[in-house]
């Protein structure tokens, strides 16, 4: 049996330990949010945060996450309202928006450890995210204006 | 009698000297010494042999060099990848500590163990860089100046003898030799290397020439 702290609430799975984190959200519990994209930790669709750190949860084995925290996209804030989130509706970053959450999952790690980046900054902490419709100059902005929107301060999730 | 009686013991005196003189010139010839060179508070014994010291780590080089060991030694701030050791395609940095910057640490790509598959991450609970403080480079370093750095205690990590000795059982050096799937072990087994690795300390740690 797994236990998942996922959003806060906590999930015990029959499933098997070697399953990939993925799966378990996904499949098992519903939460569609977060995105199979590569399936070997290459492109950042599947970015969650596990204990705060941000995971690519199609290499992580339920194992690995068995009675830890995790937070998909869907518990990044109670009201769609986290800054990333606001200045990524402001700035309309999305084009297809397949890779968005493990986007912002990463953005969110950044502006915690890092409240005011600088653009090198911003390239450092996203280069392992891969936008196939290439908005990364809009994500730049936007994690910018998220860093702005909560005042420099590194209270964020 | 009295001239004859001196002049033998002149030339015993002479003799014996020539004999002390003869043994410490062997015993410098063969550079023998109890004295550990790198750490004084070690109870191993070295006996210095440069020629065999240096035979020995140019095979420890070889090693070292290898995409497995140099990969995560890189002389910038991004780790190789691969048999052909490219940078590394996510770009990750080697932030302060060695582990990532933000939300490209290491450990969020790079599991407790191998992920199964071709082109998966390998895995290991301590996947890490050296720290930029003591980045221990090994990316284009000469065997000469690789062996200098390795036993220099400000490059190699505040290494002592024997910590250097155990550092070829350290969990990371060990995962090398389980690379996972599609990449090419060292070429040393992981005992000949061991082996050979003692071999280069105990015999005196001897760089090559170049």
């Amino acid at each position: 049996m797994i236990s998942l702290t996922v959003n806060q609430k906590i999930y015990q799975l029959d499933v098997d330990p070697e399953m990939p984190l993925l799966w378990a959200l996904r499949e098992v519990i519903g939460l569609t949010g977060t995105k199979f994209g590569c399936g070997v930790a290459q492109c950042g669709a599947c970015v969650v945060h596990l204990n705060g750190e941000a995971v690519r949860s199609c290499v992580t084995k339920c194992d690995r996450a068995n009675h830890q925290a995790i937070t998909t996209i869907e518990g990044l804030s109670k009201n769609n309202d986290h800054p990333l989130q606001l200045a990524w509706n402001e700035e309309n970053v999305p084009q297809c928006g397949y890779c968005h959450s493990g986007q912002i999952m990463s953005a969110a790690v950044l502006l915690r450890e890092n409240p005011s980046p600088t653009d090198q900054d911003i390239d450092d902490a996203m280069a392992g995210n891969i936008c196939r419709c290439g908005t990364y100059p809009r994500i730049r902005k936007a994690i910018h204006l998220a860093a702005k929107l909560n005042g420099g301060k590194g209270d964020l999730k | 009698m009295k001239f004859s009686a001196h002049k033998s013991g002149y030339k015993k005196t002479i003799a014996l000297s020539v004999i002390f003189l003869a043994i410490t010139i062997m015993a410098l010839a063969l550079n023998v010494t109890e004295t550990p060179p790198l750490n004084k508070r070690s109870p191993t014994k070295i006996l210095k042999d440069s020629i065999a010291s240096v035979t020995a780590f140019k095979k420890v080089y070889r090693v070292l060099m290898s995409p497995r060991c140099m990969n995560c030694h890189p002389a910038g701030d991004i780790p190789l990848q691969g048999d052909d050791s490219h940078l590394h395609t996510m770009s990750p940095k080697r932030g302060l500590e060695g582990k990532g910057l933000y939300a490209m640490k290491c450990s969020n790509c790079h599991q407790p163990s191998n992920s199964p598959g071709l082109h998966t991450p390998p895995g290991n609970p301590n996947w890490h860089l050296p720290p930029a403080n003591m980045k221990m480079i090994f990316q284009g370093r000469s065997p000469y100046e690789l062996a200098k750095q390795l036993i220099d205690k400000k490059q190699n990590g505040h290494k002592d003898l024997q910590q250097l000795i155990e550092h070829a059982d350290d969990g990371l050096v060990r995962s090398a030799w389980n690379p996972g799937p599609g990449r090419t072990k060292p070429p040393l087994s992981h005992a000949e290397f061991k082996k050979t690795w003692k071999e280069w300390l105990y015999k005196g740690a001897y760089a090559p020439k170049k």
